[in-house]
């Protein structure tokens, strides 16, 4: 067996590809990295991948028959985690199913099974977070505007949930640390990428960009917010521990609004 | 909209309903068809969570604090001396939209101070719920509560709208209802419940026959009693919540911690602390009644009518009942795992599918998340034995609450461990 790092366009198709290839070719993989990034193996040598549809289509049935819909998932959302290395613990957890009966994904006494199972839980509990903590902001032509920066690539993942709550207003969401959107236009959803004007901001409402009375209603929102706080129970490092300080600047609720 | 005199009306509005512990917005199935607003077909979220901790996941307010009642442990009684407002229908739905639409929140809780009568508030009350189905289109979480008193007919309707309706029972007992609310009958707050049931099965069972049966109430009932306003014992509390739970079909018993908000002679004093950890002892009893199959007589009785303060219910239950312990991990059935302190729902489930692989040591349980503290005088494993067969329920007890501490006495102590 030779024994290579796999270097791949970064997308989730281009990683079912690389197991293609791993397996097709009796690769030893050392690493698998998404192009940019530099490999750690001085010694070992680099296939490129290219990402070819008929391979996906192929690892993912076979993946599909041998996990869960559930394990699939788990598998897709640990990728989405963007956790360095983590590509060569799929790989892993993959050949680990793929060599054992059935149910090997439940196994969480195989380590990559418990990382797997681990960065997915992660993933999930981001992609909550950012279906509670979206704040739309209803633009000057009628779209409900809102951006985000988290820490694992949620969007592909949240796009489902806003799509069928808000089927009848059109709204766009911007992930500023991927620079990527995704809008809807009361038909689909589609990815868009763009500059954003500075000025533009995270709340608030400039006049030059947002909809008459849309600072009002983050205001009304602020105001409700600390209405229902009942201070003989305050209990702060419980609300921070629900509410990470590092989100607070999309919340209007925590706009100082000076 | 005059933005200046919402914004005094939701002011006041919400810090009235803000006592109103019943938030959560899970348990409907209303999906967003024909492209209307909104759909509460996935677990209820929290967007926000108040500085006390409590999840903010709905536009909780009342739709007018005015109250021809008196009942003592409420803000919004009559005798109070405080501003009082109301909303107009409009209101209520316009400000619910646009905060639906910048994802503020999942929906509407929506309750009310009885003005005129319970009938015209009821009524006020489903026309909000109405306007927001039938002409904003509107897919999201409704809740009413239920005003006591109302007549069958209306919560009959009551139920078409909204997902969730609830009757507060407030007082737990008979006795400290007749004390605080006289005015009130322990029948007013039944009747509807009873309604609510039987309209839920009703409607369950004809829409097993024709398809296009509306949903009645699909999120179900829920109630709230407040905890620490009169002498009743956690025993009482539950059997009250156990009784709901099997007699109403009641989905959630919520727990309010009562905050002095008088000085009337009947009740706390104002300034006396809000049983929090009371509350959350209770919360936990609930939970485990619901999700770990215990029977309410387990965990409280005629010999034991407290929760214990300092330790959870599971681990008093363990404590109590030693007997059972330890259980073997690659054995023992799930029903008694789910009894294992230390061990949640979740890790119950992974212990379960791994073992089948192979037998589990203490490692793996480790890495299965389990909390060794407390586990570990409860259960054998696939290792050696661990320690501690005869020492009494009291020690160890002390030992689980020091060994608890000094995970966190460590953390401050990291100079001194050096020596
Ligand atoms: S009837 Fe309801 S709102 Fe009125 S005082 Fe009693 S509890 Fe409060």
């Amino acid at each position: 067996m030779k024994s290579v790092v796999l270097k791949y366009d970064g997308s989730f198709p281009g990683f079912l590809t690389c197991v293609f290839n791993a397996y097709e070719q009796k690769l030893e993989i050392t690493e698998i990295i998404p192009e940019g990034e530099d490999q750690k193996q001085l010694f070992s040598e680099t296939l490129e991948v290219i990402t070819e549809d008929f391979k996906v289509q192929r690892v993912l049935k076979s993946l599909k028959k041998k996990l869960s819909s559930n394990g699939v998932k788990r598998l897709y959302y640990s990728f989405l985690s963007e956790i360095p290395g983590i590509e060569l613990k799929m790989y892993d957890m993959i050949r680990y199913v793929y060599s054992s009966q059935e149910k090997a994904e439940l196994d969480y006494s195989h380590p990559s099974v418990l990382d797997i199972s681990k960065a997915a839980k992660q993933v999930g509990r981001e992609k909550h977070r950012m279906e509670a903590f979206i704040r739309f902001r209803l633009t000057k032509d009628d779209l409900y505007f809102a951006v985000i920066e988290p820490d694992f690539n949620v969007l592909p993942v949240i796009t489902k949930h806003f799509k069928s709550r808000y089927a009848d207003q059109r709204w766009l969401i911007y992930d500023l640390k991927r620079k990527l959107g995704v809008h809807y236009d009361l038909q689909k959803a589609e990815y868009v990428s763009m500059e954003l004007p500075e000025d533009i901001g995270i709340s608030g409402g400039n006049p030059d960009y947002f909809a008459e009375g849309e600072i009002y209603f983050q205001h009304l929102w602020k105001e409700y917010f600390d209405s229902t706080n009942i201070k003989s129970r305050v209990n702060m490092r419980l609300h921070i521990q629900h509410v990470p300080k590092r989100y607070w600047k999309y919340l209007s609720e925590k706009s100082p609004f000076a | 909209m005059d933005f200046d005199r919402i914004k005094e009306k939701l002011n006041i509005l919400a810090d009235a309903a803000k006592y109103d512990v019943s938030c959560s917005s899970s348990g409907s199935k209303r999906t967003n068809t024909k492209k209307g607003l909104g759909d509460s077909s996935g677990m209820g979220i929290c967007h926000s969570y108040t500085q006390d901790g409590r999840c903010v996941s709905l536009l909780k307010i009342l739709l007018t604090n005015h109250c021809i009642f008196d009942c003592a442990y409420c803000v919004t009684r009559k005798s109070n001396d405080i501003k009082r407002a109301a909303f107009k229908v409009q209101e209520v739905v316009d400000l619910t939209i646009s905060f639906y639409r910048r994802n503020y929140i999942e929906g509407l809780f929506l309750s009310s101070g009885i003005f005129k009568s319970p009938d015209h508030t009821m009524e006020r009350l489903i026309r909000v719920a109405k306007k927001l189905r039938e002409e904003e289109n509107f897919n999201g979480y409704i809740h009413l509560k239920s005003i006591p008193g109302a007549s069958d007919e209306l919560m009959r309707e009551a139920g078409l709208y909204a997902d969730r309706l609830s009757v507060n029972i407030e007082i737990p007992t008979k006795s400290g209802l007749k004390l605080l609310a006289p005015e009130k009958k322990h029948e007013d707050f039944m009747k509807p419940m009873e309604k609510v049931k039987n309209e839920i099965i009703q409607y369950k069972s004809e829409s097993k026959l024709i398809k296009s049966t509306p949903k009645y109430a699909p999120a179900g009932q829920s109630t709230q009693m407040i905890v620490g306003a009169t002498g009743e014992s956690d025993r009482d509390i539950m059997y009250s919540s156990a009784f709901f739970y099997k007699n109403y079909n009641m989905k959630r018993v919520y727990y309010s911690g009562y905050v002095p908000i008088s000085n009337d002679p009947r009740l706390p004093a104002l300034g006396t602390q809000v049983p929090m950890m009371r509350e959350n002892r209770l919360y936990q009893t609930d939970w485990l009644m619901r999700f770990y199959g215990y029977d309410v007589r387990e965990l409280l009785n005629n010999d034991f009518q407290h929760l214990e303060m300092d330790i959870d219910p599971k681990l008093s239950y363990a404590l109590r009942n030693r007997h059972l312990f330890p259980v073997d991990i690659n054995k023992v059935d799930r029903q008694l795992l789910l009894r294992v302190p230390g061990i949640g729902l979740k890790s119950v489930n992974k212990i379960l599918q791994a073992r089948k692989f192979r037998k589990l040591n203490w490692e793996h349980l480790q890495k299965i998340g389990i909390s060794m503290n407390r586990a570990k005088y409860f259960i054998t494993c696939d290792a050696r034995e661990k320690e501690l067969k005869d020492v009494s329920s009291e020690n160890l007890k002390q030992l689980i609450i020091q060994n608890s501490f000094s995970k966190y006495r460590k953390e401050f102590n990291q100079q001194l461990s050096l020596f």
